[in-house]
């Protein structure tokens, strides 16, 4: 070990790099720049076009006791008729092995946009629903989810 | 053809034109595929990957399911009660194994 008045590069780019992780765990959640396989599931499902926030709320607790099953309930804002209606509702995940999580895929004859499910969640993350329109628009939710059980993505 | 246990909860009647909430249960492992076993050995991956609603025989309801939903998948949706006939549930594992469930509705 090295003495601490000549501390090595390594140790410095080591600060150096703590450092920045602090400056951006106290951004707001929102300035966090998306992680970037979450960023690519979010380009592909709204086709290149940055989806809008809104419309889409996503309802799940703050706080999961349990990772291996959260409860949560997606719900959009639509007429949900022939013309005017929600094709998919997609589920992902910015932290899970997996981005995405589920897809939905709903028509008219559902009355209303909700479905509910229980997912899997790694840790401690953000979860993104999207909502494709029947005019092509692209819709955002989003919740944060602390999760004190993680699901077991390596078992013992 | 093993049929798995599954649970539907819907109403046996409605009036047409009403919305009505189908909930869906099967127990299933879903098994991530990411796992391993207490030697290490990966655990294969083994899921519902496809879950399908038919009303009458039009589809009104599907969800492609990944390892991120949690074991024995919940799945709750709704859909407007049209005219009597028989709902048709499908849940397909990702090695085209069925379990078909089916529901009567009588829309008054």
């Amino acid at each position: 070990m090295r003495s601490a008045d000549n501390p090595s590069p390594t140790r410095r780019a080591v600060i150096a790099g703590s450092a920045g992780v602090l400056a951006l765990s106290i951004l707001p959640a929102g300035a966090i720049a998306e992680t970037s396989d979450l960023m690519e599931a979010i380009k592909r499902v709204g086709n290149g076009v940055a989806p809008k926030a809104g419309r889409v709320t996503l309802k799940i607790p703050e706080l999961a006791e349990n990772g291996n099953a959260v409860g949560m309930t997606v719900e959009v804002q639509s007429p949900m008729t022939a013309a005017d209606h929600v094709k998919t509702i997609h589920i992902l995940s910015e932290k899970n092995p997996l981005v995405d999580v589920v897809r939905f895929h709903l028509g008219p004859r559902a009355g209303r946009a909700r479905v509910a499910t229980n997912i899997r969640l790694a840790t401690t993350q953000r979860v993104v629903a999207l909502a494709e329109m029947s005019d092509g628009s692209v819709w955002q939710g989003d919740a944060n989810v602390i999760v004190t059980l993680a699901a077991c993505v390596d078992a013992g | 053809m093993a049929v798995l246990p599954t649970r539907i909860v819907m109403p046996p009647q409605a009036k047409k034109g009403d919305i009505i909430e189908i909930k869906t249960l099967i127990q299933h492992i879903m098994e991530t595929g990411f796992r391993r076993d207490d030697v290490g050995k990966p655990v294969p991956r083994d899921i519902i990957g496809t879950f399908v609603v038919t009303y009458n025989g039009a589809e009104i309801f599907k969800a492609d399911l990944n390892p991120g939903v949690a074991a024995n998948p919940y799945i709750a949706f709704s859909t407007i009660a049209t005219e009597s006939g028989e709902l048709v549930f499908t849940w397909t594992d990702e090695k085209g194994q069925a379990t078909i469930e089916r529901r009567k509705i009588a829309v008054t």
